[in-house]
């Protein structure tokens, strides 16, 4: 697993830091910014660990700081999964890079049918990066972790020098638990298989945008970055074998997941466009630039494909979480046109959606 | 935004389909003029809704297609240039030049940067006092008001290391081009509604006359554009050729005249390269004298480019509504928007972009077959 968070001779200072009381301790040393000797190994090093990672998030298996976590997991499959995240910018309405990055991990692991257990946690940071930014990211991880039941257990820090990194990149991996009779995949796609959503679409890439590009909008448009293994652990005890597949769509929006999936399940998809949930504001915001909100960005977002009999009853535990108000059905599989992603429109047409090539694009007018 | 949904409304939209079979008792070919109407018809299958007599020929108003390759060349020349902060609307980003495109002008270490309005630009030019800030100023009437706005506000403060790389095009007189092209068949027109809403319609009436077509201003909605082929048929039908307004909620007569008046101080008329169709006289703007040192072209005195444009390319034809982009030998082959070989491919508001996008390479029959039920 690398170096742990310093080195590993560090030890625990005596006086325990309270986090819920804390406030950034580290300008103690003379430094309000990361230099290149956070990621020595060294003192400042360690002042990092033992100010920073460990008070926030501490547990048994960190707490040894060896150059490994040694961990207790129960017998049978594991899953395991890997994510940077490298988004600018670090804090946006919704959210930061922390949230993303545990979440992000947490979520790649539950849509597999894992129970996300053990995180790793690794930071590359640029010099002259702030150090009360780090610890506003640091406390986000660590409450992020503690809501999706996880563990922080080994991490490590590098630092770029200026001009080579972009403030903060974090790189995280899990480890999680498969449930026993669960094997969902996106080949497992069955024509006839109804197709959920948990909420409204687009809010993560709508959000971080409007920041980015500094559009204003009436209202301001949240990121749904979120931890889903709670919801999709309701959807399973409910549902169980029925549910064939599942994804959160990311990257390339709920487009991209649907035409993955029809793709490795060698399956035609039909949405019924009407039946999208979008939030007002979102769709405004992609109206106004010229994007559809089915390529755009979600964080806290999941797809089901589920045995026809056993939708109404997915769609009940959906909604009935907090995660899952606007959840919706939003189409079914087909035998028809294989690999093929086909929405019907308001107006009764039919359209094909394919995978977008590159970024989309804001237009002229 | 309370226009999000109502102008979308499917039953409405059918009812609206139906009054235009009822109405058509003969083909008819109508040209939507804007890029966005060609955008919206396809995504949203109004084309299909219609009787099979009325054909829809999508029309050059897509700006980012009909800027002619040289001056994409210009940009990338420009924007490869050290000291030089280089400014544009998103999509012009992808549009091949002979040698690349923005995108990789970006990789090889260009700063271009992706703004959403001239002004941007112009305050990068302040903020930046060392810096060349160029705007890729290109489109139709519709964009021309914020872009001169941008000229007028350098020009105001003064600012040394502002510029405009222009190509203003404009809608009547390639009206005029088309219809008084030889192999024309256009019979009516959807006028461009946001470019209506900045210049008015006023110009419109002496081309319906000369040309007896009538001349509908649609907006972009799908009841926009049904209300807006409706109008055209009824006006064929009835053997009328009229100016008329579908989109009164934008659009008056007069236009917006404040825009008009700074239109007519930053910009002179001239002829005008439109990429894939040929020089179109009087059919476009360029900066007047008062800002003529403001133009890129000028101060960058760019030299040595050879533009070549793909042998395989029909996206004049494209452009001019003579073929449909599925009919081109390139469409969905050599050409896809993963490998645009003309700007009509690149743009989400091309046509040839807009049939791929919405699966028009797959053949209408087995996309009928498609059927969503979801209860």
């Amino acid at each position: 697993m690398g170096e742990s968070l310093g080195s590993s001779d560090t030890k625990t200072s005596e006086t325990t830091p309270d986090f819920s009381n804390w406030s950034c301790p580290l300008p103690l040393v003379g430094y309000p910014t990361i230099v290149m000797g956070h990621g020595g190994g060294g003192k400042l090093g360690n002042e990092l660990v033992e100010h920073l990672f460990l008070p926030a998030f501490r547990n048994p298996a960190l707490e040894n700081l060896g150059d490994a976590a040694v961990l207790d997991l129960p017998a049978g499959k594991l899953a395991m999964s890997t994510d940077s995240f490298v988004v600018q910018p670090l804090f946006f309405p919704g959210g930061s890079i922390g949230e993303l990055a545990v979440n992000g991990t947490v979520n790649d692991l539950a849509v597999s049918g894992a129970e996300p257990k053990y995180l790793s946690a690794s930071f590359i940071l640029e010099e002259g990066f702030p150090l009360a930014q780090l610890a506003a990211i640091v406390e986000a991880m660590a409450k992020a972790a503690a809501t999706a039941g996880v563990q922080i257990v080994t991490g490590d820090t590098k630092v770029v020098e200026r001009g080579h990194g972009d403030g903060c990149y974090i790189n995280t991996a899990g480890i999680g638990t498969l449930r026993a009779g669960i094997t969902v995949g996106p080949h497992r796609a069955e024509a006839g298989d109804a197709i959920l959503v948990s909420g409204t679409i687009g809010d993560h890439g709508m959000a971080i945008m409007s920041v980015r590009e500094g559009l204003e909008f009436e209202s301001q448009i949240r990121s749904d970055c979120a931890a889903l293994n709670g919801l999709i652990a309701d959807v399973l005890a409910a549902a169980g074998g029925a549910v064939h597949a599942m994804r959160d769509p990311t990257r390339g929006g709920l487009a991209s997941t649907l035409n993955e999936i029809a793709l490795a399940s060698g399956v035609g998809i039909e949405i019924d466009e009407p039946r999208l949930p979008v939030r007002t504001e979102v769709q405004s915001a992609c109206e106004l630039l010229g994007l559809d909100p089915v390529y755009v960005a979600n964080e806290g977002k999941v797809v089901f494909f589920v045995a026809p009999e056993m939708a109404e009853a997915v769609l009940a535990v959906l909604t009935a979480h907090p995660l899952g108000r606007d959840a919706a059905r939003i189409g079914q599989v087909t035998a028809q046109h294989p690999r093929m992603l086909v929405a019907r429109t308001a107006m009764g047409s039919n359209r094909v959606i394919p995978i977008q090539i590159g970024e989309q694009l804001p237009r002229i007018c | 935004m309370k226009y999000l949904t109502e102008f979308r409304n499917g039953e409405i939209a059918r009812r609206m389909a139906r009054e235009i079979h009822a109405v058509a008792t003969r083909p008819w070919k109508i040209m939507e003029v804007c890029g966005g109407q060609t955008h919206s018809i396809i995504k949203n299958g109004i084309d299909q809704m219609l009787p099979a007599g009325i054909e829809m020929i999508h029309g050059p108003g897509c700006p980012v297609c009909v800027t002619p390759l040289e001056l994409i060349d210009k940009a990338l020349a420009i924007a490869g240039q050290p000291g030089v902060i280089f400014c544009s609307f998103g999509d012009m980003l992808r549009v091949p030049g002979t040698e690349g495109d923005l995108f990789q002008v970006k990789g090889a270490g260009g700063d271009v940067r992706v703004v959403y309005s001239p002004l941007d630009a112009v305050e990068l030019a302040e903020k930046n006092p060392e810096k060349q800030v160029v705007f890729f100023g290109v489109g139709f009437e519709t964009t021309a008001p914020a872009n001169a706005m941008s000229v007028h506000l350098a020009k105001r403060r003064g600012l040394k290391n502002f510029s405009l790389l222009v190509s203003h095009v404009l809608v009547p007189p390639a009206i005029e081009a088309i219809m008084g092209s030889p192999g024309n068949h256009v019979q009516g027109f959807l006028l461009a509604g946001h470019v209506c809403s900045v210049m008015g319609y006023w110009e419109y009436p002496p081309l319906a006359e000369k040309h007896k077509v009538p001349l509908v201003v649609t907006g972009f909605e799908p009841l926009d554009l049904l209300d807006g082929i409706r109008r055209a048929v009824i006006q064929l039908e009835a053997g009328r050729h009229e100016v008329e307004n579908a989109y009164e909620r934008i659009v008056n007569r007069e236009g917006n005249r404040a825009a008009q008046k700074l239109l007519s101080e930053v910009f002179e008329v001239t002829d005008r390269a439109w990429r894939g169709i040929g020089v179109i006289p009087k059919s476009g703007w360029k900066l007047s004298a008062e800002y003529r040192a403001f133009d890129a072209e000028e101060r960058f005195q760019i030299a040595g480019i050879h533009t070549q444009e793909s042998a395989l390319c029909r996206a004049g034809d494209v452009l001019r509504g003579a073929i449909k982009p599925a009919e081109c030998a390139a469409f969905g082959k050599e050409c896809t928007p993963r490998h645009p070989l003309g700007a009509t491919m690149v743009s989400s508001e091309g046509a040839c972009a807009a049939y791929y996008n919405y699966g028009r390479f797959i053949s209408a029959e087995e996309l009928a077959k498609t059927v969503v039920s979801c209860q």
